[in-house]
């Protein structure tokens, strides 16, 4: 379990070495979330279209390790875009993978880009 | 310390504890209780709520640690037998010797048992505490085994006509027997009895009037009464409420002062005829009365611990015995004196047979004082003329208004802040207006539950509840502070008005709404509630918003711990062909799922992954499946038991109800989900009555419940009407589940709703029965538009190749989650453990 969730490391615009393609924008639920997969990773990948941003997260929820949080609902907390987790509604911040509830957990956050209507995820390796 | 001993641990007897340990000077005292009964005081005045809703538990005044937290020795099950004015001590009948300073007699009264032959038979029991009612509960049992049925009550009283319903519940034709020629004979005069006995009669109870009791017959057990005008009838089960004796046999015996007619001598200050003995509650005999109700018997408690501690309250010299009575489905009140009629007293009636509606007031013939009156049929003006009454207010000009309802519109008091604070409200704690609104005014309450919390109100009788009710809006509304409820940062409002701004400004979407009446980017406590508004509006599915859906709604299927999916096909009524479970059973094997039958009479397959739901969907709807909506705060299943069709008992056909009532609502979206249940007779094998609507069959239709469930804190099913055929039935399911729709909290199912719903059952009665706000065609029009517009939601997903491709666990890729991992299980598997 423990090294599931250590493949999953933050990764920030600027340490991003490879930007990997993952679909055109409308392959993502407007205002929702989806998965991706990068190699062995599974990478949720959410489209605040009332924001025009985009965020990523590792789509492991840190909670029980199950591989669920790209089905999670999305929104904001006093500005901070977040996801809650379908199995028992811990909520992260996008911003920086918090734990929004005041607990332990910790999520990995990947950036995103958006060039010629695709959609890109930062990875550092 | 002083010692302070309590003989009798009832319900005044522990509201003299609970007073003194709110007495500044309390650390002063060292209190010692016994008790005769087994457990804590509990509340005798809900007592028949013990055969319906309520455990001896709930029943309790208070816990039994609260006497520990407080520094109180309680002794149950421990009978003072003695006691010894001059060495002032008590002995108990294990021995205990105790010395007392102040000795508190709180020994309350047993019940009358008139002297009639064979009254000593199997089968006679009284209505006084929970170990009676046990042995009733048990010996209806028996009977009913072997098929007999039938119960009498002996008094028609308030007590007697509860404990007839209370017999009714048991699921007994009861009988009432009064030796007066009319009911209530304490409280009513013959026209108001006369329309009492026709609501009772009508609810199948038998009333026979100025019968006297010769003979209780029968060998071991009670067969038969037999009355002096030479008739008899046949019973099984006898309930004595012939009225109450006070139970002053310690006192009498020690050579404390009693009444001729007994009952404890006590003087204004609750005194007995040794000055460090007080007697208090139904065992004190003040000004000439012994006074059967908590009210009264409350202020002496208050009085005894104001005088022990060096206050100098005394007891109002006149009682008041104002009653309402409780639980036999119709409205009786009566309060000051009822009876009054003179040179300067008239009556003013008003009697209605059509609705069964009989009022009587009595005013002074200048107009000028209320000076008691009566109510049968519908008691809502009870508070008011009460407040009238007992405040000595002014009347208006036409006294009769205050019985027709003034032409005007308002309330015949105008408001309950024209009260003056003098104005006792809640009289079991004798709490008056003054208290109540200052304590709001002061702030050191904010709302109805403080109120409740820190003075008690509505507590004894709970009379005065609307009133209380009333007062708490009123005057938090004139100091600007009603408290808003908003469901998050992001709606500032509650669920009913954000129904309403939906409703009105006609928003579909969220975007919408977040643009319209929202701000920020919703959240996961609003997005459901929005979707379910929606739905609940325009009979949306799931599919049209998914992105909004609560996280099992979005992918039409409950959400397991490994990530995976069940499946709950609709199966109305727990009815299901052989054909179609055969499907069930392949489709499970072909994919491998983990099959249970549910505790709602269906099967839920497990373990489904995510690209797997519309694969599975789409080949059990083309075998005939639909959703079973097991993901979603929407009707569930309606439970059914066999029914007239093969149950050798069964009276109406409750599986084809079940059905037709399943399919009715089946999609429809609520703030809770919704669960039914139609039993075919009463032995109610289908539970109708642990659900949020119940549908049980009796003689001449169906009788319907509404807002129970089983769950965390079960709730039984109250009921709203009897005997009703189909259609009305279905009718007042329509009002109820849309009133229910339109007006609750996100996730409050209905018992919850109906707790908090102002006025209870009877107004949820009054406006779904008697449409009393003129909107239940509205609410049937709505439901019928909603039935009208049902559509499966799996359906919609398999047949639209867009709604599918949700069902994906990759955007990018094909595979499926491969860190899925299962264990076996017996003959099937499991997800491996967290
Ligand atoms: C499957 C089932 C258990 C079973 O194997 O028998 C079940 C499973 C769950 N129940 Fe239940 N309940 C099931 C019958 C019941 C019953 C029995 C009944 O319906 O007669 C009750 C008590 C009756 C009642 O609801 O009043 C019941 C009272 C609850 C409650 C408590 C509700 C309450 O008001 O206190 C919850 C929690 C909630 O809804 O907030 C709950 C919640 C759940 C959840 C949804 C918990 C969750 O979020 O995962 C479970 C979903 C499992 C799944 O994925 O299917 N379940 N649950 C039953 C499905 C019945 C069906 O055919 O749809
Ligand atoms: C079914 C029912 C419904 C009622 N409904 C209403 C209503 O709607 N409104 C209303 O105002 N009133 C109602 N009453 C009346 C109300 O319950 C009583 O007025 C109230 O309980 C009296 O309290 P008490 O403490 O004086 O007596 P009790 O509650 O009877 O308590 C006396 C206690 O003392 C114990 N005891 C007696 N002798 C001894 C001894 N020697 N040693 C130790 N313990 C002893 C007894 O076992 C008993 O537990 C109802 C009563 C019943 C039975
Ligand atoms: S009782 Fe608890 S564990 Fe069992 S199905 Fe219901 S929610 Fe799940
Ligand atoms: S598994 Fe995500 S919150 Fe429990």
């Amino acid at each position: 379990m423990e090294e599931l969730l250590n493949q999953y490391k933050t990764v920030t615009q600027d340490n991003a070495t490879i930007w990997f393609k993952v679909g055109k924008t409308t392959d993502f639920p407007a205002n929702g979330g989806a998965c991706i997969k990068h190699q062995n990773k599974q990478i949720a990948v959410y489209n605040f279209s009332l924001t025009s941003s985009w965020y990523a997260c590792q789509n492991l929820c840190p909670h029980k390790m199950e591989m669920v949080l790209s089905r999670g609902m999305i929104g904001d907390r006093e500005g901070i875009p977040k996801v809650a987790c379908p199995l028992h509604k811990k909520t992260f911040s996008l911003e920086d993978g918090s734990n929004l509830n005041g607990e332990d957990y910790k999520i990995a956050v990947y950036p995103v880009k958006i060039e010629d209507e695709m959609v890109y995820i930062g990875f550092a390796e | 310390m002083r010692k302070i001993v309590v003989v009798g641990n009832g319900m005044v007897g522990y509201k003299f504890c609970e007073k003194l340990v709110a007495h500044p000077n309390f650390e002063a005292y060292h209190v010692v209780v016994f008790g005769e009964e087994p457990r804590p005081a509990y509340d005798r005045v809900h007592l028949s709520e013990y055969f319906s809703d309520k455990s001896a538990d709930e029943l309790l005044m208070a816990p039994v640690n609260w006497y520990q937290e407080n520094s109180i020795e309680l002794r149950t099950s421990e009978l003072v037998t003695a006691i010894d004015l001059e060495n002032k001590s008590i002995k108990t009948h294990k021995h205990t010797v105790l010395d007392y300073d102040y000795l508190i007699l709180a020994t309350g009264s047993s019940p009358f048992v008139p002297p009639i032959k064979g009254s000593d038979k199997q089968g006679v029991f009284v209505y006084r505490t929970i170990e009676d009612l046990d042995a009733m509960k048990s010996y209806a049992s028996k009977i009913k085994m072997v098929g007999k049925r039938s119960a009498a009550v002996l008094g028609g009283g308030l007590l007697g006509l509860e404990a007839a319903n209370a017999a009714k519940e048991l699921g007994l034709d009861a009988h009432v027997i009064e030796f007066a020629p009319r009911l209530m004979p304490r409280q009513l005069d013959q026209a108001a009895s006369n329309m009492l006995q026709s609501k009772i009669e009508s609810l199948g109870i038998g009333i026979h009037l100025n019968k006297a009791t010769n003979e209780v017959v029968g060998e071991e057990r009670i067969e038969r009464m037999d009355f002096a005008d030479e008739t008899h009838l046949d019973v099984d089960m006898l309930i004595i409420s012939a009225g109450i004796r006070p139970r002053d046999e310690l006192a009498r015996q020690s050579g404390i002062q009693v009444g001729p007619r007994g009952g404890i001598y006590v003087n204004e200050k609750m005194q007995t005829s040794d000055p460090n003995i007080f007697a208090i509650g139904e065992v004190a005999l003040y000004n000439e009365g012994i006074y059967g109700l908590v009210a009264p018997g409350y202020e002496m408690a208050e009085v005894a611990v104001e005088q022990i501690t060096g206050g100098d309250k005394c007891m109002a010299a006149s009682i008041d015995m104002s009653t309402q009575l409780k639980l036999i489905g119709t409205e009786v009140a009566s309060f000051g004196d009822p009876f009054v009629e003179n040179q300067d007293i008239v009556a003013i009636t008003y009697e209605n047979k059509q609705s069964g509606i009989y009022k009587r007031i009595n005013v002074a013939k200048d107009g000028t004082r209320l000076y008691g009156g009566i109510l049968v049929g519908d008691s809502s003006d009870y508070n008011t003329l009460f407040q009238i009454y007992y405040n000595v207010m002014k009347l208006p000009e036409n006294p009769e208004d205050l019985i027709l309802g003034s032409r005007g519109g308002d309330s015949i008091l105008g408001s309950v802040l024209d009260l003056p604070d003098t104005a006792q409200i809640c009289s079991c704690e004798s709490i008056s207006k003054g208290e109540i609104c200052n304590s709001l005014e002061e702030g050191t309450c904010a709302d109805l539950k403080d109120i409740i919390k820190c003075t008690k109100a509505t507590t004894g009788c709970g009379g005065c509840k609307p009133m209380v009710v009333d007062l708490v809006n009123e005057t938090l509304k004139s100091l600007g502070k009603e408290v808003k409820d908003m469901i998050c940062e992001h709606f500032k409002y509650n669920r009913q008005e954000l129904y309403d701004l939906v409703k009105v400004k006609k928003i579909e979407t969220f975007e919408e709404a977040l643009a319209t009446i929202g701000r920020g980017c919703g959240c996961e406590i609003c997005k459901p509630v929005m979707a379910s508004i929606f739905s609940s509006i325009y009979m949306d599915t799931a599919n049209k918003q998914p992105v909004i859906q609560d996280s099992n709604d979005r992918f039409l299927a409950n959400i397991q711990r490994n990530g995976t999916y069940s499946i709950v096909p609709r199966v109305p009524g727990g009815e299901i062909s052989p054909e179609k479970l055969i499907v069930l059973g392949e489709v499970a094997k072909k994919y491998d799922l983990y099959t249970k039958i549910t505790g709602g009479q269906r099967i839920d397959l497990f373990g489904a992954e995510l690209h797997e739901l519309p694969l599975i969907w789409k080949e059990l709807i083309d075998a005939g499946f639909e959703s079973g909506h097991a993901y979603g705060k929407s009707l569930r299943t309606v439970k059914s038991c066999v029914g007239s069709t093969w149950c050798r008992y069964g009276m109406h056909e409750s599986v084809s109800f079940a059905i037709d009532i399943e399919n009715r609502y089946r999609g429809l979206r609520s703030p809770h989900k919704l669960k039914g249940g139609v039993s075919g007779c009463i032995r109610e094998c289908a539970e109708a009555r642990g659900k949020d609507f119940g549908l049980i069959a009796v003689d001449g239709g169906w009788n319907l419940y509404v807002c129970g469930n089983g769950g965390a804190t079960p709730k039984h099913a109250i009921l709203l009407a009897e005997q009703l055929d189909d259609e009305t039935c279905v009718k007042y399911l329509d009002r109820f589940l849309m009133f229910y729709i339109r007006t609750a909290g996100p996730l409050v199912r209905t018992a919850p709703w109906l707790d908090k719903l102002e006025g209870g059952i009877d107004y949820l009665k009054k406006v779904v029965v008697e449409d009393s706000l003129g909107i239940a065609a509205e609410l049937e029009a709505e439901m019928q538009g909603l039935v009208n517009k049902y559509e499966c939601e799996w359906k919609q997903a398999v047949e639209d190749p867009e709604m599918a491709a949700r069902f994906k666990h990759f955007v990018n890729s094909e595979d499926s989650d491969d860190t899925i991992e299962y264990v076996a299980l017996r003959d099937q598997k499991m997800p491996r453990r967290w």
